[in-house]
């Protein structure tokens, strides 16, 4: 391919990915104001729209018009800075993720992810890493103790259980042997007794580092059961307290952004990416990957809105002593289980 | 060419946010440009075709430990410094000193032969030239003994840094209800 | 293509403005700062390094100081908090005796 080529079909791809990641981003608020009203016996939105499903758009259109006040005593630079960078952070990650298999559009035959690079583990998880810097810096930059100390607990939480997320990917890595996420998926193609499909949540044992990888999940993106910085209870709102209008809803998308760069990490590394049963046409064959690995994502999604609506929300202690005295020597072992399994039963 | 222009422009980012963290008075800005300058280094390294060190980068350098100076930088609530006497002196005789042995230094390795090679990086080729595997392999075989010093060290770090930051109080309180 | 020399040079400014944030500073936390600016300027010349000569020894290099740097890191941040509590300053000119 030619590089003018390249640049434009890559350009494609990165507006097609950011308005369908937005679009899912205000769909997955919507998903979960209906099912956890469900799961509490009441409606969710109804009257905006068939099923309330413009409510999003009322939402977008709300945040737009209210005031965008600017509390005087804020160290303005980083005030506004941060919202912009958690936003930047949780939107870039999913650049390196695989959609589905490579398709063939007329002269051109492109893989369904904007860039495969060898690494693409590590770019998620460093950006990862880098997104506790819009929740630190709005906690500071904010100048009140509600959102100094929601931030600071907010991003103490985040870099603890960045630790257990990274070593629970540790053995799918020593399974597959190479950080790229679409060799992952390549590496979970087949069946194993021809109808259990080879994925690395059911070969290898990997079912406690899919467990531990939720749970750090959770924690990562400050979701119930981790959500004490955000609980209104607790800290007014936490980091985002001195927030209105348009920031606050950056902090909103980044949030909801980060959950579902979360669920397509999960789907790829350990349900099998957009592995599925094919048939049809030829021009069905190519996008019906991608519906097999939305639905992937959608379930998780799921998982994520169910948990959110039953269980009942850690104490700031209890979160911590959970993540560093549980949840990460368990993902050590897992390590450590999986190297020496791998060692002694291969050559 | 386009090795060069990518080269150039993060070397501009580098330097300015290197040249911003002297400038700026209050330490949340050179602990941010410090984190510019990181970043910038990690897309050079990639020019070099490092590939792992640059993920490894941006997840510790700018992913750990620039947090952790933040952390600290918010916990202590630094405000803006103070000019004494001792920085004026250090100011006059230290930036002309710098500047005249940076030069100097910057001369000598332009002009040496043997540095005018240019890097040849292959961006085509199958395996990078530095691909995990084989850092992994070097790591587990030729330089053993130094990573399972280095994984003690960080082992006593632990220790050291818990020890020093505990509340002298919240040890006797502790000893008192267990 | 780059040459060899732009990295070093590239790598000596980085480690002179190191050196300059350590001489001018008066915040213990900058001070800090421009030693880990310092190991970057040098991570670089030994990643240019590893390219010219194609060892990935450099590489191996690169990931030692990294983590010499975050132990580093850590213990001198909780020594700056103890210091801190004691002095009640973060000023390196008023940390000048002994005993408080």
């Amino acid at each position: 391919m030619s590089i003018t080529l390249f640049i434009i079909v890559s350009v494609i791809k990165i507006a097609i990915v950011l308005f369908v990641l937005l679009t899912a981003v205000a769909y997955t608020v919507w998903l979960e104001r209906k099912v956890v009203g469900r799961m509490q016996n009441r409606w969710g939105p109804t009257r905006v729209g068939p099923f309330g499903l413009l409510q999003p758009a009322a939402d977008g259109v709300k945040f737009l018009f209210k005031e965008d006040l600017t509390p005087p005593h804020v160290y303005k630079p980083l005030y506004i800075a941060a919202p912009m960078l958690a936003v930047i952070f949780a939107i870039t990650s999913i650049s390196v993720i695989p959609f589905g298999n490579w398709i063939t559009v007329g002269p051109v035959h492109t893989p369904l992810q904007i860039t495969d690079v060898n690494i693409g583990l590590l770019v998620v998880l460093g950006i990862t890493s880098l997104g506790v810097y819009g929740v630190a810096l709005s906690g500071w930059s904010s100048n009140s103790k509600y959102s100094l100390l929601g931030g600071l607990r907010a991003s103490a939480q985040m870099i603890s259980y960045e630790i257990a997320l990274g070593l629970s990917l540790v053995g799918v890595l020593i399974l597959a042997g190479t950080f790229s996420l679409r060799g992952i998926v390549d590496a979970q193609a087949g069946y194993v007794w021809h109808f259990i499909p080879n994925w690395f949540i059911f070969r290898g044992f990997q079912i406690v580092a899919f467990f531990i990888y939720l749970t750090a999940a959770y924690a990562e993106t400050n979701r119930i059961p981790f959500d004490l910085p955000e609980a209104e209870t607790e800290l007014v709102a936490g980091y985002h307290t001195e927030y209105s209008a348009m920031k606050f809803a950056m902090f909103f998308m980044a949030e909801y952004a980060n959950m579902i760069t979360v669920a397509c990490l999960a789907s790829v590394m350990f349900l099998g990416g957009w592995r599925g049963p094919i048939g049809g046409p030829q021009w069905l064959r190519e996008l019906e990957p991608l519906l097999w690995f939305v639905l992937r994502v959608f379930v998780f999604l799921f998982v994520y809105i169910w948990v959110r609506g039953t269980l009942p929300r850690f104490r700031y202690d209890q979160l911590m002593a959970f993540g560093w005295k549980f949840l990460l020597p368990v993902a050590i072992a897992n390590v450590v289980i999986t190297a020496l399994v791998v060692a002694l039963t291969s050559h | 060419m386009l090795h060069l222009i990518l080269f150039s422009v993060f070397g501009i980012i580098c330097v300015a946010g290197a040249v911003n963290l002297l400038a700026q008075r209050h330490p949340i800005n050179s602990a941010l440009s410090l984190v510019v300058v990181m970043g910038s280094l990690a897309v050079e390294y990639l020019l070099l075709g490092a590939e792992f060190v640059a993920a490894v980068q941006v997840i510790v350098y700018a992913g750990a430990i620039m947090v952790l100076f933040v952390f600290v930088i918010m916990l202590l609530n630094a405000g803006e410094e103070e000019q004494t006497k001792g920085s004026h002196v250090a100011w006059l005789l230290g930036i002309p000193g710098m500047i005249a042995l940076t030069v100097i230094v910057c001369w000598a390795v332009l002009h040496t032969q043997s540095a005018k090679v240019a890097l040849n990086v292959n961006p085509g080729a199958s395996k990078a030239f530095g691909n995990a595997p084989d850092i992994a392999w070097l790591l587990f075989h030729q330089f053993l003994l130094p990573f399972e010093l280095t994984s003690i060290l960080v082992l006593i770090a632990i220790m050291g840094a818990v020890v020093l930051a505990a509340r002298p109080d919240s040890a006797e309180q502790s000893r008192g209800e267990g | 293509m780059v040459p060899l020399s732009y990295y070093l040079v590239l790598s000596g400014i980085l480690f002179a403005c190191g050196v300059t944030g350590f001489l001018i500073k008066r915040n213990i936390i900058t001070i800090f700062m421009s030693i880990e600016l310092m190991l970057n300027g040098v991570n670089l010349s030994f990643v240019a390094f590893a390219a010219k000569w194609q060892q990935l020894s450099g590489h191996v290099f690169v990931f030692f100081v990294m983590v010499v740097a975050a132990a580093e890191a850590a213990v001198g941040l909780a020594i700056i908090i103890s210091v801190f509590r004691t002095r009640e300053t973060l000023n390196i000119d008023q940390v000048n005796l002994l005993k408080l």
